[in-house]
């Protein structure tokens, strides 16, 4: 499955939720294909979307997050996922696309290959990792995550996609924040 | 002179309605970081490195709190790419205490180069600071609301050796 494919997928599956966004390929491919005024598009900061996604699920504990992450992200900042699991959101649904590689810059290859990072995940203490390979299994996997308590883990593998051609995010990051907080009213 | 203990300053600080902190320790700061534990208002979230605590205030923030962020200068490295590429862009202010060991050279070896330049970092980064005293602790605290309400951008209070008890 490409990545795109993955997006493709995932994203009608959304309702209202907040979805805070990792830098690179996860933005750009998400708000190319579809975009929300509930997301939040991390244009710098890498490997902090995590910290951003739980910092909302805490202050918003009635309302599921999703963090809409890539496997560079991750493994910049693992020990947010020990964070995320001490904490242990109920509402915090942490998605993966593992692609092993970071796409956007030229497609170096990242360690994610040797590394099964929802095996990382499980073990800080997420209720639930789920790695998927195939596009069909990604909706039921969502939604079975989506209903569970959380902390939990959904480790989407892709190959690479990515066409430098893809747009950036066109909003200021002013604007990203302003309308982000009105849907978080 | 008045003096701040540690629980005068968090109470101050919820009186401004700071509500969500967190943070990586200092000896400096172990005072304030117990009596957070133990007050009922506050909750304290142990971060593991400066920069994850620098997001995790930012989600905060866009849910509607207002975030404390509390570490050594040391973390001041790893923080900012964070302030430059997330908190001055997109103007999500936090207020950071911030710990000043090495200040003027008298300190572990670890600390003499970052207590020198910990200023310099964020004047070049843009970021408005103010060495905490107990005789300026209104007027600063009322600068740094400003900012932080107004240009919704971070503010940083440094805090020297002896100024709040150490518990350790």
């Amino acid at each position: 499955m490409k990545g795109t494919e993955a997006f493709q997928e995932l994203l009608p599956l959304l309702g209202d939720e907040p979805v805070v966004h990792a830098n690179g390929f996860i933005c750009r491919e998400s708000f190319s294909i579809k975009d929300r005024e509930e997301n939040f598009y991390m244009i710098g900061s890498m490997g902090l979307a995590s910290s951003i996604g739980l910092g909302v699920a805490l202050c918003q504990p009635d309302r599921k997050v999703i963090v809409l992450d890539g496997d560079g992200n991750v493994l910049m900042s693992m020990g947010t996922l020990a964070m995320i699991a001490a904490e242990a959101p109920k509402n915090l649904v942490h998605v993966v696309i593992d692609n092993e590689v970071y796409e956007s810059t030229g497609k170096q290859r990242s360690i994610s290959n040797a590394v099964p990072l929802e095996q990382v995940a499980k073990s800080a203490g997420y209720r639930q990792a789920v790695r998927v390979d195939k596009r069909e299994e990604i909706k039921p996997a969502f939604e079975m995550l989506m209903n569970s308590e959380g902390p939990v883990f959904l480790l989407i593998k892709v190959d690479p996609c990515f066409d430098p051609k893809t747009g950036r995010v066109t909003h200021t990051p002013e604007e990203i924040t302003e309308r982000f907080m009105k849907t978080l009213g | 002179m008045s003096l701040i203990t540690s629980k005068s300053f968090i109470d101050r600080l919820i009186q401004e309605n700071f509500n969500f902190f967190t943070g990586v320790p200092c000896s400096l700061l172990s005072g304030l970081i117990s009596h957070l534990e133990e007050v009922e208002e506050a909750k304290y979230i142990p971060s593991v490195r400066e920069d994850a605590a620098v997001g995790l205030c930012a989600g905060a923030y866009m849910a509607g709190s207002m975030p404390v962020l509390l570490m050594q200068n040391s973390g001041l490295g790893y923080c900012l790419n964070a302030f430059t590429s997330l908190n001055l862009i997109y103007r999500i202010p936090v207020l950071v205490i911030m710990s000043w060991r090495g200040q003027g050279g008298k300190d572990a070896p670890e600390h003499i180069i970052m207590g020198d330049i910990n200023q310099k970092l964020l004047e070049t980064a843009g970021m408005d600071y103010s060495v905490l005293k107990p005789e300026n602790l209104d007027q600063v605290l009322e600068t740094a609301m400003r900012k932080i309400n107004e240009e919704k951008l971070p503010y940083t209070l440094i805090v020297e050796k002896g100024l709040f008890d150490e518990r350790h």
